[in-house]
């Protein structure tokens, strides 16, 4: 009898590692990446509004911020847009971008259509400063601290329900040290 | 409107397969006639709503309808016709939607093939498919809803993965999916079985070509996705013991597992319970691996965008599926089990073998696969578990397992004579030892140790599964000709050598070369020429391409002209590897382009992969021997009336 029950045994325990293993908080694609914890990687884009203007590191120190990797060619970066815009209303964190791969004309008629919620958005035409952050596909998230190192680093469309959820404990905690 | 219809409609068909769940299982437990009757009809129906609902969100992709959130998320309008098609089933919530069709369709198939079942037991195998149709369309209507609109409507799409653009891919999934969703087949019939407490020979018999059918899609649809993953990703490789391929992986083992293990149940009413054990495995691994692809759970290449609820929806559905069927199992399966003697020389002991080395090896595999969750679950920390360790890993049991076929063929129900056995092996043991070591040596010039057990295993396995059919083709008036389950068997056991021989010799001679060329330049490998004669602009209906024209050439002689190219598609602009591949029967010259290394420079990949055909040929044989045993008349004739008489005739031949 006992050794019949043996398979029900092991799919019980399986299930239960399987149910932890689902924690929402746990990230399997967040490799423990080697731009956690150092400097976010340098980079100097002319912006998309102004390309006399630049946005580089500089920009990311002094204050706790964020940086969206974005295109018009990507169905999530839309997805996400509303809350990036509801995001810069409330004023709290800057959030520079990186508009990857893109097309300078259809970047400039995107912002003014959907908003700009960014303070700057630095033009990474051929994918470059995309490369050196290891970005593997937009949208992707950058939480970067006041001392412009890489907190952590989200992938795919943010929502307020994410934001709650994997940003404003991170904050906290920083906030807190 | 159309796509509102299609939910409507998969609204519907959860409706029925609720009836098919519940009526005919307890008509069946009642004895109630009425009750079981619902079983053909709500298949029927439930298959027709189904069956519309994918006709809508076909019609959503071929009519470009970006209101479709779906729809806007995987097409395009540039996106050519076919691939729109099959772009129904690129990602999640659609490739689910065929998941739930297939499920209709094998069901309506069961009740279309099963004039000799035993109502009861027709009854009970539907209803339980019914209980898998319900999770099913559940599990779409309330977290993965492909008919989801997009307001305001996008105005073209982001395109489907280039990836995806393939003609190799497109067809894959289906193919996988018709296995998967096959072994439902089995597992109901296992679940009915210990439910009516009648678990006979007859049994086994209505089941092999439910379980083997499943397996041949399943054969074929992992080959075709090995061979898209080689010349599609660019790699050259042809199984990387990725966690989605794994996972494709054990329902096949066990799958292997449990037509061998049918066979004996069939023929001598043995290893029941062992059998019930497989047949609840293959289809419960089938949904560990939509669990693993789709719950976000892992890292892989291949695995779906996620989400956390739908993870835990098919966690539920995965537990109380498989949780109750063991549980049903350790209650049931005591009093089925049979225990009869046979002799340690006989085909049962060869197929016990057969079963333990797969079952191990499906072990490995799911350990392999599942480790770095678990220890990153036990202390955290993060491990990798590659290709190395899974290809030192699953010799161990394949290994032997590769001599036994051999032998195992052979030999006789119960008990076999020992004079027989020898006078039949002693020739395919003679080719098997001389070809395995004079394969590698005559025409690749060295052998390592590990190379000829493999040659050796692989040549034998050709030559010990063509004695059978040599032997009834030689004997051309013998009416005892061999059985066309037993010709399948031979063929299948064909094919796995064929693959053997491809597997070991591509993996010892194989050569890979990683160089940079400009227009102008050449190189050689193994052999061959390359030159680069130029690169040029090429474009496509929705890409546009980097494409380097090379020239290959063997002694001077102009062999082939191939044309890798590196594409940026139009609308998700990331770059694709396009490899070339000059294909001829014994070996395959690849070349593909990496990245530009500027000046007109490019770093080229060139690859010699000689017998590399012989595993998906292999395959593809394997699929067909299962599908001439599936054609043996035992199964197609009234199986009540002639069950003795079909049993008898095939027990004399094989």
């Amino acid at each position: 009898m006992t050794r019949f029950a043996l398979p029900l045994v092991g799919v019980v325990i399986l299930v239960v590692f399987f149910y932890i293993g689902l924690d929402g908080t746990r990230d399997p694609s967040a490799l423990p990446s080697q731009f956690v914890g150092k400097p976010a990687p340098e980079f100097d884009l002319p912006a998309v509004i102004d390309p006399e203007r630049r946005v580089s590191n500089a920009d990311l120190r002094g204050q706790i911020s964020l940086v969206n990797v974005w295109a018009t060619w990507c169905v999530g970066c839309r997805a996400e847009h509303e809350f990036l815009n509801q995001l810069a209303q409330q004023g709290e964190y800057p959030i520079y971008g990186i508009n990857w791969r893109d097309n300078r004309a259809t970047a400039l008629e995107w912002l003014g259509r959907l908003g700009n919620p960014y303070v700057k958005s630095g033009f990474d035409e051929d994918g470059r400063v995309g490369i050196d952050w290891g970005v593997y596909g937009a949208p992707e998230t950058f939480l970067i601290s006041a001392q412009g190192e890489v907190v952590y680093r989200f992938t795919g469309p943010l929502s307020w329900e994410l934001w709650d959820q994997e940003f404003v404990p991170r904050i906290e905690r920083m906030s807190a040290q | 409107m159309i796509p509102e219809i299609g939910q409507f409609a998969l609204i519907l068909a959860f409706t029925l397969a609720a009836c098919q769940a519940v009526l005919p299982l307890l008509g069946a437990h009642r004895n109630d006639d009425a009750m079981m009757a619902v079983a053909r009809p709500a298949a029927l129906g439930q298959f027709v709503l189904v069956a519309i609902s994918y006709a809508a969100l076909t019609w959503a992709f071929l009519h470009d309808d970006f209101s479709v959130l779906y729809v806007a998320n995987h097409s395009n309008l540039a996106l050519p016709t076919g691939y729109k098609i099959s772009a129904v089933w690129s990602a999640h919530e659609g490739s689910w939607l065929l998941w739930i069709l297939l499920l209709a369709a094998w069901t309506l198939a069961v009740t279309r093939f099963s004039d000799g079942l035993p109502k009861a037991m027709l009854a009970r195998v539907v209803g339980v498919m019914g209980v898998l149709s319900v999770g099913s369309i559940l599990f779409a209507l309330l977290t993965s809803n492909p008919f989801e609109r997009l307001v305001p409507a996008a105005i073209d799409g982001a395109d489907l993965n280039p990836l995806l653009q393939d003609p190799g891919l497109a067809i894959h999934p289906p193919l996988l999916y018709i296995g998967y969703v096959g072994f439902s087949v089995a597992f109901a019939f296992a679940i009915a079985a210990m439910i009516s407490g009648k678990l006979d020979r007859e049994w086994a018999r209505w089941m092999r070509p439910w379980t083997t059918v499943p397996w041949l899609f399943l054969t074929i649809g992992i080959a075709l996705g090995s061979w898209w993953a080689y010349y599609e990703l660019g790699w050259g490789g042809w199984w990387f013991w990725d966690p989605v391929e794994n996972a494709s992986f054990m329902p096949w083992l066990i799958g292997t597992a449990l037509i061998h293990s049918l066979a004996v149940t069939e023929k001598r009413g043995l290893f029941t319970s062992w059998t019930l054990l497989l047949a609840i495995s293959a289809y419960s691994l089938s949904l560990l691996g939509t669990f693993l692809v789709r719950s976000g759970i892992i890292v892989s290449v291949h695995a779906f965008a996620t989400d956390p609820t739908r993870g835990y929806f098919i966690l539920g559905f995965l537990a109380f599926v498989i949780i109750g069927a063991l549980a049903l199992y350790a209650w049931r399966a005591p009093s089925l089990d049979s225990q009869a003697g046979f002799s340690p020389v006989s085909r049962e002991t060869f197929l016990l073998l057969n079963n333990v080395l797969l079952v191990v090896a499906t072990t490995l595999v799911l350990l392999g696969t599942l480790a770095p969750l678990i220890v990153e679950l036990v202390n955290g920390g993060k491990i990798s578990i590659g290709a190395p360790w899974f290809e030192v890993a699953f010799l161990v049991p394949m290994l032997p397992l590769v001599f036994l076929i051999g032998v195992g063929m052979h030999t006789a129900w119960r008990k076999q004579a020992k004079g027989g056995l020898m006078n039949t092996l002693r020739t395919p043991a003679i080719i098997g030892i001389v070809g395995g070591v004079l394969l590698p040596l005559m025409f690749y010039g060295r052998v390592t140790l590990l190379l000829v057990v493999g040659t050796v295993a692989a040549v034998w396995i050709v030559a010990s599964s063509l004695v059978q059919p040599i032997r009834s083709w030689r004997r051309e008036k013998g009416a005892a000709g061999i059985t066309r389950s037993a010709l399948g068997m031979s063929v299948a056991h064909l094919g796995m050598g064929v693959f053997v021989i491809g597997a070991c010799i591509v993996s010892a001679f194989g050569i890979e070369a990683d160089r940079s060329m400009r227009p102008g330049e050449s190189l050689e490998v193994a052999g061959y020429e390359f030159e680069m004669r130029e690169l040029r602009n090429v474009d496509g209906p929705n890409y546009s391409a980097i494409e380097a024209v090379i020239e290959i050439r063997d002694a001077g002689e102009y062999v082939a002209t191939v044309r890798p190219q590196k594409r940026t598609y139009l609308v998700q602009q990331n770059p694709m590897t396009e490899a070339s591949i000059h294909a001829t029967w014994n070996k395959d010259l690849f070349v593909a382009l990496g990245d530009p290394l500027g000046g007109n420079a490019w770093s080229v990949r060139v690859q010699y992969k000689p017998l590399i055909r012989f595993i998906w040929l292999g395959a593809f044989i394997m699929a067909i021997g299962g599908l001439i045993a599936v054609s043996d008349r035992r199964y197609r004739v009234n199986v009540r009336k002639t069950a003795d008489q079909a049993s008898k005739a095939a027990e004399s031949n094989a």
